[in-house]
């Protein structure tokens, strides 16, 4: 229990705490609001569409606010010292050595995807794809007020990626992963000397068909094998297509450009879920395994 | 309350002060808005659940205000710390231990710092809940997203100016991923095929070297200090005109003119 302690009441962890807090007490307060105006029938933000003066009105509401934060800052800042720890020394590693907080989704994501996957392809893919959000969600109700039932898919699927993985994996590699990003119960002492004799095996291998050869050349079944895999699973975009391009109204709408980018960008993010639940369920390493690159 | 008020506007005090009474009518109102550059970022009328705290949970509004802040203590750390190996630390010290209110101003700017990537990931997470990146606010929404990625990249780099070991091994840590980079770095798949090795692919360019050390301090610090906040306060700005430009905040009816 000490050891949760020292984790919560680290300064630059007293934030995540603060975050975890304010994203449940948001969630659950924009779904409530959601849900009434979806129960009501008329919508709670019509009621107080009337215009009114910006001075005093709004003014105030900024006034008050900005006295607000600037209190808490100071309390905050007057309370808790910034860290600063010993001087720089490049030639002494701290076991575990984490990224800033909000970087530890990508540190999370090393332990399932090679670097050039996890730190380069899937930020990427992330900014790319937020930045599409507004071309590729064409449903035009649900815009400028609370309701979950006129657009239920976009948000689970927002919700997923925003506090299933990012919110959930900074916190998990805050509190849960400690020295050779390991796993601790946040409870737990660190126990810097623990090693775990894992055997991770690909995929192939888990069906029993060795990836290489006694003298480590590449078995071309293996490779074959999993590039059907990884192919096939991104086939699903134009066999799904093909399947219902006549009796899906959402597809027809969506065009085929919109559409590849959609399904494209949902797998790609579904991919690190996959990977999650095969590395930790079945040690599988790796999917693919190529002369250029391991997926 | 009202009878000393008018006591005190009798006074020769007050009137030397304020020329001339102040009307509450809506002329006076909009006047306030329209004459005064800073609150005339402002629509003078809006709708009143644009005011609401329920709707935009002032995420917006505190982020800015966080920026602001974060300027001005920085300004007054940048008086206190040299970017050289040699001195940075020793100048952290110094402003912890021997500068009146330098923790007070060092704190602050971290904690604000924190408190801004809260605040700007729950802005956005609103916005989306609202579905108020639809049309006519697509473009505003990427503008947003670009403001998210430079309030992580101000985060990190500053993240490495106190430079004490949690600063160069979080930044190690982050910036080791450059070297697999795909075809750019000399890990990635396909980097040493075109010739990329550790002394000249991205890494070595984002770092100054192969690893964090002196010149990556110089390199933090200007993108810190200077490159970072004048990309973020030009995308602020087209961020706040295209709110107005798009209507003003969104809104059930809002998606007209203001
Ligand atoms: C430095 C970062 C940012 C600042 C200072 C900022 C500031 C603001 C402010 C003051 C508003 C007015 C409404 C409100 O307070 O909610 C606003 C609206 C908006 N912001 Fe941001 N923002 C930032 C980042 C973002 C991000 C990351 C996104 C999305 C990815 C975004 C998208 C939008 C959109 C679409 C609106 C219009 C919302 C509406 O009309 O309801 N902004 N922003």
């Amino acid at each position: 229990m000490r050891n949760l302690w020292v984790l919560i009441s680290k300064p630059d962890n007293i934030p995540i705490v603060g975050l975890l807090f304010l994203v449940i007490l948001y969630t659950w307060y924009s779904l409530s609001k959601a849900l009434k105006n979806d129960r009501q029938g008329f919508l709670d933000e019509s009621t107080l569409s009337e215009k009114i003066q910006v001075w005093p009105n709004l003014v105030r509401v900024e006034f008050l606010g900005t006295l607000f934060v600037m209190v808490v800052l100071v309390f905050w800042s007057f309370l808790i010292d910034a860290p600063l720890e010993e001087p720089a020394n490049p030639t002494l590693t701290p076991n575990p050595s984490k990224a800033p907080w909000y970087f530890l989704g990508l540190q999370e994501m090393l332990v399932y995807f090679d670097p050039w996957i996890a730190g380069v392809v899937l930020p990427t893919f992330i900014i790319l794809g937020l930045m599409a959000i507004p071309y590729i969600d064409i449903n035009e109700k649900g815009n400028g007020y609370y309701t979950f039932k006129e657009r239920s898919w976009s948000i689970l699927i927002f919700c997923f990626g925003f506090i299933v993985l990012w919110v959930s994996l900074i916190v998990l590699g805050t509190f849960w992963r400690g020295p050779g990003w390991y796993f601790f119960f946040p409870w737990e002492p660190w126990d810097t000397h623990r090693v775990v004799a894992l055997t991770n095996i690909d995929l192939s291998e888990f069906f029993g068909v060795h990836t290489r050869s006694a003298d480590y050349s590449l078995n071309p079944a293996a490779f074959i094998f999993g590039a059907v895999l990884v192919l096939g699973y991104y086939s699903l975009i134009p066999l799904y297509w093909i399947l219902k391009k006549d009796k899906s109204g959402l597809l027809k709408k969506l065009g085929p450009i919109r559409y590849n980018v959609t399904a494209f960008l949902f797998l790609t993010m579904m991919s690190l879920p996959i990977k999650m639940v095969l590395r930790i369920g079945f040690n599988i390493k790796y999917v693919w395994v190529t002369p250029w690159f391991n997926i | 309350m009202f009878k000393i008020r008018e006591k005190l506007q009798q006074t020769e005090v007050w009137k030397s002060i304020f020329r001339h009474n102040y009307q509450d009518t809506n002329r006076n109102r909009a006047l306030q808005i329209v004459d005064n550059v800073f609150l005339h970022l402002h629509p003078v009328r809006i709708s009143r659940h644009a005011t609401n705290l329920g709707f935009t949970w002032g995420m917006g509004g505190i982020t800015f205000l966080l920026f602001i802040v974060l300027t001005i203590t920085g300004v007054i750390l940048m008086f206190y710390y040299r970017p050289a190996a040699e001195y940075a630390y020793e100048d952290m010290k110094y402003l912890m231990n021997d500068v009146a209110f330098g923790p007070l101003i060092r704190n602050m700017h971290r904690w604000a710092a924190h408190a801004m990537v809260i605040t700007v990931m729950l802005h956005m997470f609103r916005v989306f809940l609202t579905g108020s990146y639809k049309a006519p606010r697509q473009f505003n929404w990427v503008v947003g997203v670009l403001l998210l990625v430079l309030t992580l990249l101000l985060s990190f780099t500053g993240y490495l100016l106190p430079w004490d070991q949690l600063a160069i091994w979080a930044v190690t840590v982050g910036t080791n991923m450059a070297r697999a980079t795909p075809l750019l770095g000399h890990e990635g798949p396909f980097g040493q095929q075109l010739g990329m090795r550790i002394d000249n692919d991205v890494r070595f360019v984002l770092l100054g070297g192969t690893q964090v050390g002196p010149p990556t301090l110089l390199r933090f610090y200007v993108g810190h200090c200077i490159f970072l906040p004048l990309i973020a306060t030009i995308f602020m700005v087209v961020h706040f005109w295209r709110i107005r430009k798009d209507g003003g905040i969104s809104g059930p009816a809002g998606n007209g003119k203001e």
